[in-house]
């Protein structure tokens, strides 16, 4: 592979980059100044769109599209950043902020130029309390060098930029449960369509970006889209900021083209897997996006590839590492345990359906584990979600992928567990172990959600 | 429902200042609704926690029911309505975290200070809560105080002296 010359991290050494003048003086909002007084907004929506720059939020959706989506006859326009990023083992959004918040601010910048946003929020999480102070410094400190406010370097287009803090809800990155929790109401999504760009923010069309995203946008737009296109794999260009985490050596945030191996990610920069073992397995993105097992290390990451591997996707780039000593029944139980305690409630088999996940996986974990209860929790799993169709958003797809890459990849350890981890504590009635199989009245009611069949069924018991 | 009302039969607990920065954020937002956030955030800061009758006054304050000012606050889990102690410190248990050891460190914190998670010590100086994923995972297993300051890679030992530190009290955010 070619040298990589590291593009949104190529400032982090630099801790004096904090300052706009030092930013200014390392060829700093030279993009914004090109797209603002050289370009129309829609010359700018066109060159992303060339760039074919995809959302690095989790679902990959080509950004100039989306932007592109905006009604024409609009006349006020809402940009929210996405910074709510807490889907586990992600931290890469942090970095971009607290080392180089003007980056950001000038990808907030064009982007809100390109989109005719005159108002952008920041929607950071609260636990990134530094990054706050970061953030809010570097906008008054763009705000008093012209980048922001009004009629932005002569070319009449005018831009304020808040911070708006969460609150502790993993739901808030969803995009319209972001939107409804800047409305200042409880974070629950919102059906779509209408979506964001129609009716988003305070009912007006708005373009609901990630932070990483508007952050190549400016280098985008001095160097180009064949530039941006010379990095990564078909279909996935660019850079990207992988972060690699747990049993490893190093835990760290790097710079890589898109399409990086795990093998790489772990060899090259996390140092190996920690206390001289070996890997057994990996969460490619974020837990929302699956498993990925040890002979899949080769598979690149990338919005495409990963998907072969009955992955969800490539989410958020966040690789955590799992030594061979790692069971899959504790992994379980750490994702079925986050998503139970983060489901917003809204929708009944998503509330439902990560609460008994989880409780059927702590009382396997415990010694009370029966063979057909992963049969139980696989028809729970293919049940809940906007795959079958049965809720709002994509919250609980990411709850039933661990369990379905779990069961198609390692089915037989966790038979295995099962079989060799019973606690006789939990012993079962006979009016328990009748509808565990199938066998009185009630257990027909678990076919509810099955679409077609499973409602006809349960009628007809 | 004893009311759904915004007068307000007693005497107002936020003090001018504190509704001062709250109607600064205002002109920020299309809806005075948006201002709930940001305004529970204001009086968090202040009282360390949100009380009911602080909830009407910002319901007052942003044309809204007291009800609908709860309904927002309860969603999230960040705000307590009777104060924790001087210091909050969430200790994450998510995948990173957990693969490091995060549960048990969780566990061994709290027994050594006779608290189960989400209590405060009887000196009132610290709050030991669970976290999910603080996005911290680079310092795994990592734990938040509510200050700011970040801690980890934890082990036993570790965790142990981050709790006598943060029971000295919180540093200023310059600090950080």
């Amino acid at each position: 592979m070619a040298a990589f010359e590291p593009v949104l991290s190529r400032n982090w050494n630099n801790p004096d980059i904090l300052s706009v003048k030092t930013y200014e003086s390392k060829g700093g909002y030279v993009g914004s100044r090109k797209a603002l007084t050289t370009m129309s907004p829609d010359n700018v929506v066109d060159l992303v769109k060339a760039s074919e720059l995809r959302g690095r939020g989790g679902a990959g959706f080509p950004t100039g599209l989306k932007w592109s989506f905006l009604p024409k006859d609009r006349k006020e326009t809402f940009m929210c950043i996405n910074g709510d990023e807490s889907e586990p083992a992600t931290f890469n959004n942090r970095y971009l902020v607290e080392k180089d918040p003007h980056q950001f601010i000038e990808g907030i910048l064009i982007g809100c130029y390109a989109t005719k946003a005159n108002t952008a929020y920041v929607y950071l999480r609260f636990e990134y309390i530094k990054a706050i102070q970061i953030l809010e410094k570097a906008i008054a400190e763009a705000r008093v060098a012209g980048h922001l406010g009004k009629n932005i370097y002569g070319s009449g287009f005018d831009l304020e930029i808040w911070c708006h803090r969460g609150a502790g809800a993993y739901i808030c990155g969803e995009e319209t449960g972001l939107i409804e929790s800047l409305e200042g109401k409880r974070g629950w999504p919102r059906i779509k369509p209408p979506f964001p760009a129609i009716e988003g923010a305070f009912r007006k069309p708005t373009v609901v970006n990630n932070i990483e995203t508007l952050a190549c946008v400016p280098h985008i737009i001095e160097r180009g889209a064949d530039w941006f296109k010379s990095m990564g794999t078909p279909k996935s260009y660019g850079p990207k900021l992988y972060t690699i985490s747990g049993q490893v050596n190093r835990q760290v945030c790097v710079e890589l083209p898109l399409g990086v191996t795990t093998n790489e990610l772990l060899e090259d920069h996390g140092g190996g897997v920690w206390k001289g073992r070996k890997a057994k397995a990996a969460v490619p993105g974020g837990i929302s996006m699956g498993l990925l097992k040890k002979e899949e290390f080769d598979i690149p990451l990338d919005f495409e590839e990963i998907r072969k591997t009955g992955c969800l996707g490539l989410g958020t780039a966040a690789v955590t590492i799992m030594d061979d000593q790692t069971r899959i029944i504790d992994y379980l139980y750490n994702t079925t345990r986050f998503f139970a305690h983060e489901s917003c409630g809204q929708c009944t088999p998503c509330r439902e359906g990560t609460g008994w996940l989880y409780k059927t996986v702590s009382r396997i974990r415990n010694g009370g584990g029966r063979t057909e209860d992963l049969d139980l929790m696989s028809h729970l799993a293919n049940n809940m979600g906007i795959t079958p169709g049965t809720t709002i958003c994509g919250l609980a797809d990411g709850a039933a992928w661990p369990i379905k890459n779990a069961l198609a990849k390692y089915r037989e350890e966790l038979e295995d567990f099962i079989k060799h981890n019973q606690n006789p504590a939990y012993k079962i009635t006979a009016g328990q172990d009748a509808i565990s199989r199938g066998k009185s009245p009630l257990a027909s009611n678990t076919s509810m959600f099955v679409p077609g069949i499973g409602l006809a069924k349960s009628l007809t018991n | 429902m004893a009311t759904t009302s915004t007068t307000l039969d007693s005497p107002r607990m936020l003090p001018e200042a504190i509704r001062q920065k709250i109607e600064a954020y205002i002109p920020r937002y299309p809806s005075k609704q948006a201002v709930t956030l940001p305004a529970l955030h204001i009086v968090h800061s202040y009282l360390r926690c949100v009380p009911y009758q602080a909830m009407k006054e910002i319901a007052e304050m942003l044309d809204l029911s007291p009800a609908e000012v709860a309904d927002t606050m309860s969603f999230y889990g960040f705000f307590p309505q009777a104060p924790l102690g001087d210091v909050r410190v969430w200790v994450c248990r998510s995948i990173s975290c957990m693969l490091r050891g995060g549960d048990e460190l969780l566990v061994h914190a709290c027994k050594s200070l006779a608290i189960e998670p989400g209590q405060t010590t009887a000196d009132g100086k610290l709050t030991v809560e669970f976290a999910e994923c603080l996005g911290i995972c680079d310092h795994a297993p990592a734990a938040l105080a509510d200050d700011g300051r970040v801690f980890g890679p934890l082990d036993e030992p570790g965790i142990l002296s981050m709790m006598a530190e943060l029971k000295k009290g919180p540093v200023p955010p310059e600090s950080l």
